[in-house]
Protein backbone atom coordinates (compact mmCIF):
# COMPACT_ATOMS: atom_id res chain seq x y z
CA UNK A 1 0.00 0.00 0.00
CA UNK A 2 2.77 2.36 -0.51
CA UNK A 3 1.45 3.51 -3.66
CA UNK A 4 -1.91 4.29 -1.93
CA UNK A 5 -3.25 8.44 -2.51
CA UNK A 6 -3.12 10.93 0.39
CA UNK A 7 -6.34 12.33 -1.09
CA UNK A 8 -8.98 9.68 -3.18
CA UNK A 9 -12.00 10.81 -4.94
CA UNK A 10 -13.75 8.52 -7.49
CA UNK A 11 -16.62 9.96 -9.40
CA UNK A 12 -16.84 12.72 -7.10
CA UNK A 13 -19.93 15.23 -8.25
CA UNK A 14 -22.60 18.24 -6.90
CA UNK A 15 -25.80 19.05 -8.28
CA UNK A 16 -27.49 22.52 -7.02
CA UNK A 17 -31.29 21.77 -7.39
CA UNK A 18 -31.04 21.32 -11.15
CA UNK A 19 -27.69 22.80 -12.27
CA UNK A 20 -25.01 20.27 -12.03
CA UNK A 21 -22.26 22.26 -10.68
CA UNK A 22 -19.31 19.37 -10.98
CA UNK A 23 -19.91 15.73 -12.47
CA UNK A 24 -17.82 12.87 -11.50
CA UNK A 25 -14.14 14.41 -11.04
CA UNK A 26 -11.55 11.94 -10.42
CA UNK A 27 -8.63 12.55 -8.20
CA UNK A 28 -5.78 10.79 -6.44
CA UNK A 29 -3.25 13.52 -5.19
CA UNK A 30 0.41 11.49 -3.08
CA UNK A 31 2.35 12.53 -0.93
CA UNK A 32 5.45 14.87 -1.58
CA UNK A 33 2.71 15.92 -5.43
CA UNK A 34 1.45 19.62 -5.77
CA UNK A 35 -1.64 19.09 -7.84
CA UNK A 36 -2.65 21.97 -9.67
CA UNK A 37 -6.87 22.30 -10.48
CA UNK A 38 -7.49 24.83 -13.29
CA UNK A 39 -10.42 26.17 -15.04
CA UNK A 40 -11.92 29.22 -15.87
CA UNK A 41 -14.15 31.01 -13.33
CA UNK A 42 -17.30 28.99 -12.71
CA UNK A 43 -15.66 26.08 -14.01
CA UNK A 44 -16.77 24.06 -10.62
CA UNK A 45 -12.70 24.66 -9.25
CA UNK A 46 -14.18 25.75 -5.47
CA UNK A 47 -17.42 23.63 -5.19
CA UNK A 48 -14.66 20.50 -5.85
CA UNK A 49 -12.06 21.72 -3.48
CA UNK A 50 -15.14 22.35 -0.53
CA UNK A 51 -16.38 18.94 -1.51
CA UNK A 52 -12.88 17.65 -0.60
CA UNK A 53 -12.71 19.43 2.55
CA UNK A 54 -15.92 17.78 3.96
CA UNK A 55 -17.70 21.39 3.77
CA UNK A 56 -20.18 20.37 0.85
CA UNK A 57 -21.20 16.89 0.56
CA UNK A 58 -20.79 15.43 -3.10
CA UNK A 59 -24.25 13.95 -4.48
CA UNK A 60 -22.37 11.43 -6.06
CA UNK A 61 -19.13 9.63 -5.96
CA UNK A 62 -16.95 8.51 -2.96
CA UNK A 63 -13.64 10.73 -1.47
CA UNK A 64 -11.25 9.05 0.80
CA UNK A 65 -8.74 11.19 3.05
CA UNK A 66 -5.52 9.04 4.33
CA UNK A 67 -7.81 6.30 3.51
CA UNK A 68 -10.71 7.29 5.32
CA UNK A 69 -13.81 7.62 4.21
CA UNK A 70 -14.87 11.70 4.68
CA UNK A 71 -18.61 11.11 5.08
CA UNK A 72 -18.66 7.87 7.51
CA UNK A 73 -15.46 9.18 9.29
CA UNK A 74 -15.35 12.77 8.77
CA UNK A 75 -13.70 13.43 12.13
CA UNK A 76 -10.14 11.42 11.70
CA UNK A 77 -10.35 12.52 7.97
CA UNK A 78 -9.95 15.61 8.72
CA UNK A 79 -7.12 15.69 10.74
CA UNK A 80 -5.47 15.00 7.71
CA UNK A 81 -6.23 17.92 6.24
CA UNK A 82 -5.32 21.57 6.14
CA UNK A 83 -7.48 24.01 4.19
CA UNK A 84 -8.14 27.77 2.98
CA UNK A 85 -11.45 28.90 1.55
CA UNK A 86 -11.52 31.49 -1.30
CA UNK A 87 -11.95 33.76 1.51
CA UNK A 88 -9.79 33.15 4.12
CA UNK A 89 -11.52 32.25 7.34
CA UNK A 90 -10.19 35.03 9.53
CA UNK A 91 -11.38 36.61 12.63
CA UNK A 92 -10.37 39.92 12.03
CA UNK A 93 -10.27 41.29 15.62
CA UNK A 94 -7.98 39.04 16.86
CA UNK A 95 -4.10 38.90 16.55
CA UNK A 96 -2.20 36.65 14.08
CA UNK A 97 -0.74 34.82 17.08
CA UNK A 98 -4.08 34.05 19.16
CA UNK A 99 -5.78 33.26 16.01
CA UNK A 100 -3.67 30.94 14.72
CA UNK A 101 -3.77 29.39 18.25
CA UNK A 102 -6.92 28.94 18.15
CA UNK A 103 -6.58 26.72 14.80
CA UNK A 104 -3.93 24.52 16.38
CA UNK A 105 -6.96 24.33 19.21
CA UNK A 106 -10.18 23.59 16.40
CA UNK A 107 -7.24 20.97 14.69
CA UNK A 108 -7.01 19.15 18.23
CA UNK A 109 -3.65 19.37 18.24
CA UNK A 110 -2.23 18.34 22.03
CA UNK A 111 -2.15 21.51 24.36
CA UNK A 112 1.97 20.94 24.89
CA UNK A 113 2.31 21.26 21.02
CA UNK A 114 0.31 24.66 20.08
CA UNK A 115 3.22 26.72 21.06
CA UNK A 116 5.65 25.05 18.43
CA UNK A 117 3.47 24.55 15.71
CA UNK A 118 2.33 28.19 15.85
CA UNK A 119 6.21 29.52 15.71
CA UNK A 120 7.18 27.15 13.11
CA UNK A 121 3.44 28.16 10.74
CA UNK A 122 4.58 31.86 11.63
CA UNK A 123 8.22 31.03 10.59
CA UNK A 124 7.34 29.11 7.46
CA UNK A 125 4.54 31.92 6.20
CA UNK A 126 7.15 34.72 7.44
CA UNK A 127 4.61 36.05 9.66
CA UNK A 128 7.28 36.88 12.74
CA UNK A 129 6.81 40.60 12.49
CA UNK A 130 3.58 40.46 12.47
CA UNK A 131 2.56 38.15 15.26
CA UNK A 132 1.22 40.47 17.77
CA UNK A 133 -0.81 42.80 15.30
CA UNK A 134 -4.58 42.48 14.69
CA UNK A 135 -5.26 40.26 11.59
CA UNK A 136 -7.75 43.53 10.60
CA UNK A 137 -4.65 45.98 10.20
CA UNK A 138 -2.73 44.03 7.71
CA UNK A 139 -2.33 44.25 3.93
CA UNK A 140 -3.64 41.88 1.77
CA UNK A 141 -0.69 40.10 1.43
CA UNK A 142 -0.47 39.37 5.04
CA UNK A 143 -3.98 38.17 5.68
CA UNK A 144 -3.59 35.54 2.99
CA UNK A 145 -0.55 34.66 4.41
CA UNK A 146 -2.20 33.94 7.80
CA UNK A 147 -5.05 32.22 5.88
CA UNK A 148 -2.11 29.54 4.75
CA UNK A 149 -0.40 29.28 7.88
CA UNK A 150 -3.84 28.70 9.76
CA UNK A 151 -3.77 25.65 7.12
CA UNK A 152 -0.73 24.34 7.96
CA UNK A 153 -0.54 25.46 11.57
CA UNK A 154 -1.39 22.08 12.49
CA UNK A 155 0.99 19.77 9.96
CA UNK A 156 -1.80 18.16 8.04
CA UNK A 157 -1.01 16.09 5.67
CA UNK A 158 -2.58 17.52 2.66
CA UNK A 159 -3.35 21.07 2.42
CA UNK A 160 -5.75 22.35 0.34
CA UNK A 161 -5.92 26.18 -0.93
CA UNK A 162 -8.26 27.65 -2.93
CA UNK A 163 -6.75 30.20 -5.10
CA UNK A 164 -4.07 31.52 -2.87
CA UNK A 165 -2.90 33.85 -4.79
CA UNK A 166 -6.02 35.34 -5.64
CA UNK A 167 -5.71 39.15 -5.45
CA UNK A 168 -2.32 39.60 -4.58
CA UNK A 169 0.97 42.22 -6.20
CA UNK A 170 3.18 39.81 -8.06
CA UNK A 171 6.07 40.28 -5.35
CA UNK A 172 3.40 38.24 -3.17
CA UNK A 173 2.46 35.89 -5.86
CA UNK A 174 6.10 34.75 -6.19
CA UNK A 175 6.31 34.74 -2.75
CA UNK A 176 3.22 32.32 -1.95
CA UNK A 177 4.95 30.19 -5.04
CA UNK A 178 7.94 29.48 -3.12
CA UNK A 179 5.89 28.81 0.25
CA UNK A 180 4.21 26.28 -1.81
CA UNK A 181 7.27 24.64 -3.38
CA UNK A 182 8.26 24.58 0.62
CA UNK A 183 5.43 22.89 1.67
CA UNK A 184 6.29 20.45 -0.85
CA UNK A 185 8.81 18.41 1.25
CA UNK A 186 6.40 17.42 3.54
CA UNK A 187 2.95 17.84 2.77
CA UNK A 188 0.89 16.79 -0.46
CA UNK A 189 -0.23 20.59 -2.12
CA UNK A 190 -4.06 20.81 -3.89
CA UNK A 191 -4.50 23.67 -5.23
CA UNK A 192 -6.82 26.00 -7.70
CA UNK A 193 -5.98 28.82 -9.97
CA UNK A 194 -6.82 29.76 -12.98
CA UNK A 195 -2.98 31.41 -13.49
CA UNK A 196 -1.67 29.31 -15.93
CA UNK A 197 2.25 29.81 -15.78
CA UNK A 198 1.89 29.80 -12.01
CA UNK A 199 0.51 26.07 -12.28
CA UNK A 200 3.15 25.33 -14.75
CA UNK A 201 5.88 26.13 -12.13
CA UNK A 202 4.66 24.59 -9.47
CA UNK A 203 2.53 21.80 -9.98
CA UNK A 204 3.68 17.84 -10.70
CA UNK A 205 0.29 17.34 -12.15
CA UNK A 206 -2.77 19.44 -13.32
CA UNK A 207 -6.59 18.43 -13.17
CA UNK A 208 -8.65 20.78 -15.83
CA UNK A 209 -12.31 21.47 -14.90
CA UNK A 210 -14.28 22.63 -17.25
CA UNK A 211 -17.86 23.62 -16.97
CA UNK A 212 -18.06 21.13 -13.94
CA UNK A 213 -16.09 18.18 -16.27
CA UNK A 214 -12.97 17.06 -16.00
CA UNK A 215 -11.08 17.62 -19.24
CA UNK A 216 -7.37 16.98 -18.57
CA UNK A 217 -5.55 15.25 -15.72
CA UNK A 218 -1.74 14.63 -17.10
CA UNK A 219 1.45 16.72 -16.64
CA UNK A 220 1.28 20.97 -17.08
CA UNK A 221 3.53 20.44 -19.94
CA UNK A 222 1.05 17.75 -21.65
CA UNK A 223 4.02 15.28 -22.99
CA UNK A 224 6.81 16.03 -25.16
CA UNK A 225 6.72 14.71 -28.31
CA UNK A 226 9.75 13.92 -30.47
CA UNK A 227 8.43 12.52 -33.22
CA UNK A 228 6.67 15.85 -34.01
CA UNK A 229 8.58 18.83 -34.81
CA UNK A 230 7.60 21.72 -36.59
CA UNK A 231 9.50 23.69 -39.25
CA UNK A 232 9.21 26.71 -41.49
CA UNK A 233 10.93 27.44 -44.58
CA UNK A 234 11.83 30.89 -46.48
CA UNK A 235 10.20 29.15 -49.19
CA UNK A 236 8.31 26.51 -48.89
CA UNK A 237 7.98 23.31 -50.68
CA UNK A 238 4.94 21.97 -52.05
CA UNK A 239 3.90 19.88 -49.26
CA UNK A 240 4.30 16.67 -51.03
CA UNK A 241 7.48 16.82 -51.72
CA UNK A 242 7.76 16.70 -47.66
CA UNK A 243 5.78 13.76 -47.55
CA UNK A 244 7.67 12.42 -50.17
CA UNK A 245 11.05 11.93 -47.51
CA UNK A 246 11.50 9.05 -46.34
CA UNK A 247 10.44 8.49 -42.71
CA UNK A 248 7.79 11.52 -42.39
CA UNK A 249 4.77 10.07 -41.73
CA UNK A 250 1.96 12.97 -41.71
CA UNK A 251 2.52 16.74 -42.58
CA UNK A 252 0.13 18.98 -41.66
CA UNK A 253 0.31 23.14 -42.89
CA UNK A 254 -0.12 25.48 -40.65
CA UNK A 255 -0.15 28.30 -43.23
CA UNK A 256 2.11 31.11 -41.29
CA UNK A 257 3.64 29.27 -38.48
CA UNK A 258 5.40 26.50 -41.32
CA UNK A 259 4.85 22.74 -41.16
CA UNK A 260 3.84 20.25 -38.35
CA UNK A 261 5.78 16.62 -39.23
CA UNK A 262 5.34 13.47 -37.57
CA UNK A 263 8.40 11.36 -38.20
CA UNK A 264 8.33 7.32 -37.95
CA UNK A 265 12.72 7.47 -38.98
CA UNK A 266 15.22 9.12 -37.13
CA UNK A 267 17.62 9.66 -40.08
CA UNK A 268 14.64 11.64 -42.01
CA UNK A 269 15.30 14.95 -40.04
CA UNK A 270 19.15 14.33 -41.77
CA UNK A 271 17.60 13.59 -45.56
CA UNK A 272 14.87 17.06 -44.51
CA UNK A 273 18.18 19.12 -44.01
CA UNK A 274 19.63 17.86 -47.17
CA UNK A 275 16.91 18.74 -49.56
CA UNK A 276 16.16 21.89 -48.11
CA UNK A 277 19.80 22.99 -48.58
CA UNK A 278 19.62 21.22 -52.03
CA UNK A 279 16.47 22.68 -53.57
CA UNK A 280 16.96 26.05 -51.28
CA UNK A 281 13.72 26.11 -49.19
CA UNK A 282 15.69 28.02 -46.86
CA UNK A 283 14.81 26.32 -43.68
CA UNK A 284 14.14 29.23 -40.85
CA UNK A 285 13.14 27.14 -37.81
CA UNK A 286 12.76 23.43 -36.39
CA UNK A 287 11.66 22.64 -33.34
CA UNK A 288 10.22 19.21 -31.60
CA UNK A 289 6.35 20.04 -30.50
CA UNK A 290 5.61 20.41 -26.84
CA UNK A 291 2.14 21.43 -26.11
CA UNK A 292 2.13 24.10 -23.06
CA UNK A 293 -0.23 24.20 -20.61
CA UNK A 294 -1.84 26.93 -21.90
CA UNK A 295 -2.14 24.83 -25.57
CA UNK A 296 -4.11 22.16 -23.67
CA UNK A 297 -6.00 24.77 -21.23
CA UNK A 298 -7.57 26.99 -24.38
CA UNK A 299 -7.89 23.50 -26.77
CA UNK A 300 -9.83 22.13 -24.35
CA UNK A 301 -11.78 24.85 -22.73
CA UNK A 302 -13.05 27.12 -25.98
CA UNK A 303 -13.91 23.66 -28.52
CA UNK A 304 -16.51 23.06 -25.50
CA UNK A 305 -18.44 26.71 -25.46
CA UNK A 306 -18.82 26.92 -29.02
CA UNK A 307 -20.44 22.97 -28.75
CA UNK B 1 -12.83 20.10 23.84
CA UNK B 2 -16.18 21.96 24.20
CA UNK B 3 -14.83 23.88 27.54
CA UNK B 4 -11.55 25.24 25.59
CA UNK B 5 -14.02 26.34 22.69
CA UNK B 6 -16.23 27.65 25.07
CA UNK B 7 -13.15 29.96 26.95
CA UNK B 8 -11.69 31.15 23.64
CA UNK B 9 -15.41 32.15 22.40
CA UNK B 10 -16.04 33.75 25.95
CA UNK B 11 -12.62 35.73 25.20
CA UNK B 12 -13.85 36.97 21.93
CA UNK B 13 -17.36 38.03 23.73
CA UNK B 14 -15.50 39.90 26.09
CA UNK B 15 -13.07 41.84 23.95
CA UNK B 16 -15.53 43.14 21.94
CA UNK B 17 -16.77 46.99 23.13
CA UNK B 18 -20.32 46.23 22.24
CA UNK B 19 -20.48 43.44 25.50
CA UNK B 20 -19.18 46.19 27.64
CA UNK B 21 -21.38 48.56 26.38
CA UNK B 22 -24.20 46.14 26.82
CA UNK B 23 -23.04 45.17 30.44
CA UNK B 24 -22.95 48.45 31.81
CA UNK B 25 -26.64 49.69 30.30
CA UNK B 26 -28.55 46.69 31.45
CA UNK B 27 -26.49 47.55 34.89
CA UNK B 28 -27.60 51.04 35.15
CA UNK B 29 -31.18 50.43 33.94
CA UNK B 30 -31.59 47.22 36.20
CA UNK B 31 -29.97 49.24 39.05
CA UNK B 32 -32.37 52.55 38.64
CA UNK B 33 -35.00 50.11 38.70
CA UNK B 34 -34.37 48.55 41.82
CA UNK B 35 -33.65 52.06 43.44
CA UNK B 36 -37.13 53.04 42.41
CA UNK B 37 -38.72 49.99 43.40
CA UNK B 38 -36.58 50.58 47.02
CA UNK B 39 -37.80 53.81 47.05
CA UNK B 40 -41.39 53.21 46.37
CA UNK B 41 -41.44 50.86 49.71
CA UNK B 42 -40.08 53.29 51.49
CA UNK B 43 -42.57 56.17 50.83
CA UNK B 44 -45.59 54.46 50.48
CA UNK B 45 -45.68 50.54 51.35
CA UNK B 46 -43.83 50.79 54.78
CA UNK B 47 -45.88 52.71 56.81
CA UNK B 48 -49.16 50.83 55.27
CA UNK B 49 -47.43 46.94 55.81
CA UNK B 50 -47.22 48.68 59.51
CA UNK B 51 -50.44 49.91 60.02
CA UNK B 52 -52.53 47.31 58.21
CA UNK B 53 -49.62 44.51 60.68
CA UNK B 54 -49.28 42.45 57.27
CA UNK B 55 -46.77 39.87 57.17
CA UNK B 56 -45.87 41.11 53.68
CA UNK B 57 -41.97 42.96 53.40
CA UNK B 58 -39.24 43.35 51.47
CA UNK B 59 -39.11 40.49 50.07
CA UNK B 60 -42.68 40.75 48.81
CA UNK B 61 -42.67 43.90 47.95
CA UNK B 62 -39.53 44.84 46.72
CA UNK B 63 -37.10 41.77 45.59
CA UNK B 64 -40.19 39.95 43.90
CA UNK B 65 -41.72 42.47 41.74
CA UNK B 66 -37.94 43.45 41.06
CA UNK B 67 -36.96 39.92 39.50
CA UNK B 68 -40.36 39.44 37.75
CA UNK B 69 -40.29 43.08 36.09
CA UNK B 70 -40.36 43.54 32.51
CA UNK B 71 -37.48 45.27 32.54
CA UNK B 72 -34.96 42.83 33.58
CA UNK B 73 -36.49 40.25 31.05
CA UNK B 74 -36.02 42.75 27.86
CA UNK B 75 -32.49 43.41 29.32
CA UNK B 76 -32.37 40.04 29.24
CA UNK B 77 -33.65 39.43 25.82
CA UNK B 78 -31.41 41.91 24.58
CA UNK B 79 -28.52 40.48 25.62
CA UNK B 80 -29.35 37.07 24.36
CA UNK B 81 -30.15 38.70 20.96
CA UNK B 82 -26.70 40.18 21.13
CA UNK B 83 -25.01 36.79 21.28
CA UNK B 84 -27.35 35.51 18.74
CA UNK B 85 -25.96 37.96 16.51
CA UNK B 86 -22.39 37.19 16.83
CA UNK B 87 -22.29 33.06 18.42
CA UNK B 88 -22.73 31.44 14.70
CA UNK B 89 -24.90 34.13 12.01
CA UNK B 90 -21.61 36.47 12.15
CA UNK B 91 -18.74 33.65 11.58
CA UNK B 92 -21.35 32.61 8.38
CA UNK B 93 -21.27 36.18 7.05
CA UNK B 94 -17.55 36.49 7.22
CA UNK B 95 -16.70 33.06 5.79
CA UNK B 96 -14.94 31.94 9.46
CA UNK B 97 -17.04 29.16 9.58
CA UNK B 98 -15.56 27.62 6.67
CA UNK B 99 -12.08 26.97 9.54
CA UNK B 100 -14.93 25.30 11.70
CA UNK B 101 -16.44 23.18 9.29
CA UNK B 102 -12.78 22.02 7.65
CA UNK B 103 -11.72 20.94 11.40
CA UNK B 104 -11.43 17.73 13.19
CA UNK B 105 -14.79 19.07 15.31
CA UNK B 106 -18.04 16.98 15.52
CA UNK B 107 -20.94 19.74 15.18
CA UNK B 108 -22.37 19.26 18.84
CA UNK B 109 -19.15 20.21 20.02
CA UNK B 110 -19.27 23.46 18.58
CA UNK B 111 -22.72 24.12 19.11
CA UNK B 112 -21.98 23.07 22.62
CA UNK B 113 -18.76 25.31 23.34
CA UNK B 114 -20.47 28.60 21.44
CA UNK B 115 -23.56 28.01 23.14
CA UNK B 116 -21.53 27.91 26.68
CA UNK B 117 -19.55 30.91 25.94
CA UNK B 118 -22.53 32.80 25.55
CA UNK B 119 -24.55 31.76 28.58
CA UNK B 120 -21.55 32.48 30.61
CA UNK B 121 -21.76 36.20 29.32
CA UNK B 122 -25.59 36.59 30.20
CA UNK B 123 -24.52 34.77 33.78
CA UNK B 124 -21.97 37.42 33.86
CA UNK B 125 -24.98 40.41 32.76
CA UNK B 126 -27.41 39.10 34.97
CA UNK B 127 -25.04 37.61 38.39
CA UNK B 128 -25.22 42.07 39.66
CA UNK B 129 -28.84 41.97 39.10
CA UNK B 130 -28.80 38.87 41.76
CA UNK B 131 -26.66 40.67 43.83
CA UNK B 132 -28.26 43.90 44.16
CA UNK B 133 -30.38 42.74 47.00
CA UNK B 134 -28.24 42.08 48.95
CA UNK B 135 -27.31 45.93 49.49
CA UNK B 136 -30.84 45.76 51.44
CA UNK B 137 -28.67 43.43 54.22
CA UNK B 138 -28.02 45.67 56.53
CA UNK B 139 -31.06 47.47 57.27
CA UNK B 140 -33.81 44.45 56.94
CA UNK B 141 -33.96 41.09 57.03
CA UNK B 142 -33.85 39.20 53.72
CA UNK B 143 -34.88 35.95 53.06
CA UNK B 144 -31.96 34.71 51.23
CA UNK B 145 -33.49 30.98 49.94
CA UNK B 146 -36.24 33.08 48.11
CA UNK B 147 -33.52 35.37 46.37
CA UNK B 148 -31.44 32.29 45.66
CA UNK B 149 -34.53 30.65 43.78
CA UNK B 150 -34.86 33.82 42.24
CA UNK B 151 -31.81 33.81 40.84
CA UNK B 152 -31.90 30.17 39.73
CA UNK B 153 -35.53 31.25 37.67
CA UNK B 154 -33.10 33.68 36.00
CA UNK B 155 -30.56 31.68 35.49
CA UNK B 156 -32.87 29.30 33.56
CA UNK B 157 -33.79 31.78 31.77
CA UNK B 158 -30.91 33.15 30.72
CA UNK B 159 -29.95 29.41 29.65
CA UNK B 160 -33.25 28.61 27.72
CA UNK B 161 -32.96 32.07 25.83
CA UNK B 162 -29.41 31.32 24.85
CA UNK B 163 -30.48 27.84 23.21
CA UNK B 164 -32.91 30.39 21.31
CA UNK B 165 -30.19 32.79 20.34
CA UNK B 166 -27.69 29.82 19.03
CA UNK B 167 -30.67 27.93 16.63
CA UNK B 168 -32.10 31.90 15.63
CA UNK B 169 -28.30 32.22 14.99
CA UNK B 170 -27.87 28.91 12.66
CA UNK B 171 -30.99 29.89 10.89
CA UNK B 172 -29.39 33.11 9.18
CA UNK B 173 -26.02 34.25 7.79
CA UNK B 174 -27.33 38.09 8.34
CA UNK B 175 -26.29 38.57 12.35
CA UNK B 176 -29.47 41.64 12.77
CA UNK B 177 -31.63 39.44 11.12
CA UNK B 178 -30.41 36.57 13.76
CA UNK B 179 -31.44 39.31 16.83
CA UNK B 180 -34.61 39.58 15.25
CA UNK B 181 -35.62 36.03 15.24
CA UNK B 182 -34.02 35.21 18.97
CA UNK B 183 -36.56 38.50 20.23
CA UNK B 184 -39.27 37.40 18.58
CA UNK B 185 -38.96 33.37 19.83
CA UNK B 186 -37.88 34.70 22.74
CA UNK B 187 -41.15 37.13 23.35
CA UNK B 188 -43.31 34.42 22.16
CA UNK B 189 -42.34 31.92 24.70
CA UNK B 190 -42.26 34.40 27.12
CA UNK B 191 -45.71 35.94 26.37
CA UNK B 192 -47.81 33.54 24.45
CA UNK B 193 -50.17 33.00 27.07
CA UNK B 194 -51.04 36.47 27.71
CA UNK B 195 -53.04 36.89 24.25
CA UNK B 196 -55.72 34.04 25.31
CA UNK B 197 -56.57 35.55 28.29
CA UNK B 198 -57.70 38.52 26.13
CA UNK B 199 -58.83 36.88 22.88
CA UNK B 200 -60.39 33.64 24.62
CA UNK B 201 -61.48 35.18 27.83
CA UNK B 202 -60.00 32.65 29.75
CA UNK B 203 -56.45 31.10 30.70
CA UNK B 204 -55.86 28.74 28.05
CA UNK B 205 -53.85 25.87 30.32
CA UNK B 206 -51.77 24.28 27.08
CA UNK B 207 -50.67 27.81 26.20
CA UNK B 208 -50.34 28.46 29.87
CA UNK B 209 -47.77 25.59 30.13
CA UNK B 210 -45.58 26.05 27.17
CA UNK B 211 -45.44 30.06 28.37
CA UNK B 212 -42.01 30.30 30.15
CA UNK B 213 -43.61 32.62 32.56
CA UNK B 214 -45.84 30.26 34.00
CA UNK B 215 -41.93 28.38 35.07
CA UNK B 216 -40.20 31.44 35.66
CA UNK B 217 -42.72 32.37 38.53
CA UNK B 218 -42.61 30.07 40.70
CA UNK B 219 -38.83 30.52 40.99
CA UNK B 220 -39.33 33.82 41.96
CA UNK B 221 -41.87 33.19 44.88
CA UNK B 222 -39.00 30.78 46.22
CA UNK B 223 -40.82 27.42 44.94
CA UNK B 224 -38.26 25.29 43.35
CA UNK B 225 -40.19 22.51 41.43
CA UNK B 226 -39.07 19.34 39.46
CA UNK B 227 -41.22 20.70 36.53
CA UNK B 228 -40.21 24.40 36.25
CA UNK B 229 -36.92 22.61 36.02
CA UNK B 230 -37.48 20.08 33.60
CA UNK B 231 -39.08 22.35 31.48
CA UNK B 232 -36.75 25.08 30.99
CA UNK B 233 -33.54 22.17 30.54
CA UNK B 234 -35.68 20.46 27.52
CA UNK B 235 -37.09 23.73 25.95
CA UNK B 236 -33.29 24.15 26.40
CA UNK B 237 -31.77 21.00 25.23
CA UNK B 238 -34.54 20.98 22.13
CA UNK B 239 -33.10 24.27 20.47
CA UNK B 240 -29.66 23.16 20.80
CA UNK B 241 -30.76 19.83 19.48
CA UNK B 242 -32.14 21.87 16.48
CA UNK B 243 -29.10 24.35 16.21
CA UNK B 244 -26.92 21.04 15.90
CA UNK B 245 -29.20 19.72 13.23
CA UNK B 246 -29.52 23.01 11.28
CA UNK B 247 -25.42 23.07 11.45
CA UNK B 248 -25.22 19.60 10.20
CA UNK B 249 -27.31 20.90 7.32
CA UNK B 250 -25.55 23.42 6.71
CA UNK B 251 -22.22 21.88 6.42
CA UNK B 252 -23.02 19.56 3.97
CA UNK B 253 -25.98 21.14 1.44
CA UNK B 254 -25.51 24.42 1.93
Amino acid sequence: MSDQALLDAAGVGRRYGQRQAVEAVNLRVRRGEIHGLLGLNGAGKSTTLRMLCGTLAPTRGQIRLAGLDLLEHPIEAKRQLGYLPEIPPLHPDTCVDEYLRYATLVRRLPRGQRSAAVDRALQLCDLGAVRRRLIRNLSKGFQQRVGIAQAIVHQPALIILDEPTAGLDPRQVSAIRDLIRALRQEHAVLFSSHILPEVQSLCDRVTILHQGRQVYQGKPQGDANRNRVRVRFRSPPPLNALAGIPGVEHVESLEEQGVLLSLSLDTAMDVLLRQSLDNGWGLEELRPERPTLEQIFLDLTTGEELA
Amino acid sequence: MIWQLAWREFRLILSSPLSWLLLAVSQAVVGWWFLLLVEQYRTRYEALVIQVNSPMGVNDLVVMPYFGSVLLLAMLLLAAALMAMRLVAEERRSGSIQLLFAAPLGMTELVLGKYLAGLAFLVLVLLPWVLMPLALEPATVLDRGRLASSGLGLFLLAALLVAVAIFASCMTRQPPLAAVITVAIGLLLLGINAGAVVVADHRDPILSYVSALTHYQPLVQGLVGTANLAYFLLLGAGFLFFAVRRLDALRLQA
